[in-house]
């Protein structure tokens, strides 16, 4: 198993330095240059030029990708343009805005969706099983951003309940926080709830028609245990593969939600960096956004051999 | 006269279906003692395991039993509540499927399975339990039983995981056990065994056993009586002694002809039965195997035979076994091959 885990470990350097190839590639083709978008409109010809000799950017690219690389190495990565920070330390900033709604959101999904999927899987062909399952397709449809000006025209603007964006302040007591994150949180967790709910409905449908559900109930073995243990063990999976990937854009924060609630997160500084150019800080962010995937994505796979002792990954291994 | 432990009366079993209701099950009565093995046998879709589900009431959400009753030492298992029903399956009645890789959960461990289902029906410490399971392995055969516990149901092959199978089975002491195609899926040497392990077990504990297969061989080593059943209902019953020395159905010679015999120095072919059993959602107003019985007259077609007394202990349902036209097995070969 430790093996296992080492190899995989190994197995994701490539992964990530072709992310880091790809995304600097893909910077240095936006139209548009960073000196120039720092110094702002009257700028001249030479200030340009010496702001770009400043940040390395007069280089020709092979040397400016070699030094990216290399200070990577060093785990150094970068100095954002814009904010003249340490591109670290933005991310560290960023970070627990992100997760404070993003947590929230994916523990109310997981268990409201599971919960749905549950039920409707117990009782296939029901009314609510059919209400429940039309809701989950609306919630898998259902466009971000119009949920999101929708839940602040209802919300906040006919109704006055919730503020429509900030963050609000612990100063002004918890309700003041709690208020802020319900709007975004409602906005976030429709998608995966509407995701887990249908998963978690087929995968239950498969299991409990397998003859050895049928055996335990011949057993005499309780239903609760049958349900909750057996068969929820079985169906699970599929769940945990979603779940990673529910995990995993935590951390990547939602740009459309954080845009619409002016929630300062991941993804709004990730759509500020493209804007402004900051070569540094897109490069930094989208490389912690592949490194949080891969780990994920490694977790799920040892969070399988955990649930199925069948599953495996060291085949190739055995001689 | 004492109770019978198990009797099943006119058990009738639907399936509603959205192309009509299929009568998987229409009518079937019989009686079981303790400490007796019976047989059921009968081909696919003859309703053998729909039986046997039924009286486990472990149908599909589309089965319904819609008449009859099935009473197990006097008590009605069709107006049990869920929570009797629960402590009544795995330690009066346990069960064994046809295919034993499929009965055990994938992703729980064997022993962790056992002790679940010995704390189920038994008040005892999950160290009880456990050393319980590991002497019920040992029984059937298993080698280091305890090594075992620790294994998953699919590091084993599947003539051992039919033997932890029986061996959950019999941890609980049932009087009845409830085996649906045990051997089906095995091949023919581990049949043999699993078989001699049922029937040691049988003997020792004074078990009952209701044994559904479609092999006339496996009847013959293990039952005291034996039920033919034919789309849904029986169409002969007797002792197995008797049933083998004066079969009295048209579909019971077809079964019996069908195996095959090693002794048969001619090297004939093998009988086969032809057609197919009718759609069961048309049985019941005309003798099911009409279609198929080369002996079929004309009364066949206008109503149901019904299960006629014939000799003490044995059953048939066939109007030619009936009044006037009476068959004899040997004479009716005879009028057979006139027609071919």
């Amino acid at each position: 198993m430790l093996k296992t885990v080492l190899k995989r470990i190994l197995q994701c350097i490539p992964t990530l330095f072709i992310v880091m190839t790809f995304t600097f590639i893909l910077t240095r083709m936006i139209p548009g240059n960073p000196a120039a978008t720092i110094l702002g409109p009257q700028a001249s010809a030479a200030d340009i030029a010496a702001m770009e000799v400043k940040l390395g950017l007069d280089l020709p690219k092979w040397q400016q990708y070699i030094n990216y690389i290399v200070d990577v190495l060093q785990l150094d990565f970068g100095t954002s343009y814009m904010y003249n920070q340490p591109v670290l330390d933005l991310i560290a900033e960023r970070i627990p805005n992100t997760l404070q709604i993003s947590l929230v959101a994916l523990v109310v999904a997981l268990i409201l969706g599971v919960g749905a999927g549950m039920f409707s899987a117990l009782h296939q062909y029901s009314v609510l099983d059919y209400v429940l399952m039309i809701l989950a397709l609306v919630g898998v449809s259902i466009p971000i951003f119009w949920l999101g000006l929708m839940l602040v025209n209802v919300f906040s603007v006919e109704l006055g309940w919730l503020p429509p964006l900030g963050r609000g302040s612990l100063e002004n007591g918890l309700w003041d926080v709690v208020s802020h994150m319900i709007l975004p949180c409602a906005c976030l967790c429709t998608i995966p709830m509407a995701t887990f709910a249908r998963i978690t409905r087929s995968s239950m449908l498969e299991v409990i028609h397998n003859d050895s559900i049928k055996a335990l109930r011949a057993r005499g073995i309780s239903e609760t245990s049958v349900i909750w243990k057996h068969a929820l063990k079985n169906a699970l999976p599929p769940i945990v593969t979603v779940l990673g990937l529910q995990i995993a854009s935590c951390f990547t924060g939602a740009i459309l939600t954080e845009t619409i609630f002016s929630w300062p997160g991941m993804g709004t500084m990730i759509v500020n960096a493209i804007t402004n150019r900051d070569y540094m800080l897109i490069q930094g962010v989208v490389l912690f956004f592949a490194l949080v995937f891969v780990l994920v994505n490694l977790l799920v796979d040892m969070i399988y051999m955990l649930i199925n002792p069948r599953v495996s990954y060291e085949g190739g291994d055995k001689k | 006269m004492s109770e019978s432990l198990l009797t099943v009366n006119g058990l009738k079993t639907y399936f509603y279906t959205a192309s009509g209701v299929s009568r998987a099950v229409d009518g079937v009565s019989f009686t079981l003692e303790a400490g007796e093995v019976m047989g059921i046998v009968g081909e696919s879709g003859s309703g053998k395991s729909v039986t046997s589900n039924s009286i486990i009431r472990l149908l599909p959400p589309a089965g319904k039993i819609v008449a009859g009753e099935v009473k197990f030492e006097g008590r009605d298992i069709l107006a049990m509540s869920k929570k009797e029903l629960q402590e009544f399956r795995g330690s009066d009645i346990a069960t064994i499927f046809q295919d034993p890789m499929t009965s055990l959960d994938p992703v729980f461990k064997i022993g962790k399975q056992m002790v679940e289902m010995i704390c189920a029906h038994q008040k005892i410490s999950k160290e009880d339990a456990k050393k319980l399971a590991i002497s019920a392995l040992e029984r059937v055969g298993i080698p280091e039983p305890a090594k075992r516990m620790e294994s998953y149901p699919y590091e084993l092959s599947g003539g051992m995981c039919q033997r932890v199978i029986i061996a959950m089975a019999v941890c609980c002491k049932p009087k009845f056990i409830l085996a649906d195609e045990p051997t089906t899926a095995l091949d023919v040497t581990v049949q043999a065994q699993v078989l001699d392990l049922l029937k040691d077990l049988q003997r020792e504990m004074n078990t009952s056993i209701l044994l559904i297969t479609h092999n006339l061989g496996v009847v013959w080593e293990m039952c005291d009586k034996v039920m033919v059943m034919y789309a849904g209902n029986t169409v002969e019953s007797a002792d197995t002694k008797e049933l083998y020395a004066n079969p009295l159905h048209p579909y019971t010679w077809g079964l019996l002809d069908s195996i095959p015999k090693l002794s048969d120095e001619n090297k004939s072919e093998l009988q086969t039965i032809p057609g197919t059993p009718p759609d069961l959602r048309l049985t019941g107003k005309c003798c099911n195997f009409y279609n198929r019985c080369p002996y079929m007259t004309e009364a066949c077609c206008q109503s149901v035979p019904p299960l006629v007394e014939v000799e003490p202990g044995h059953f048939v349902a066939c109007h030619r076994q009936n009044g006037v036209n009476k068959l004899v097995r040997n004479e009716a070969r005879g009028e057979v091959s006139c027609h071919d």
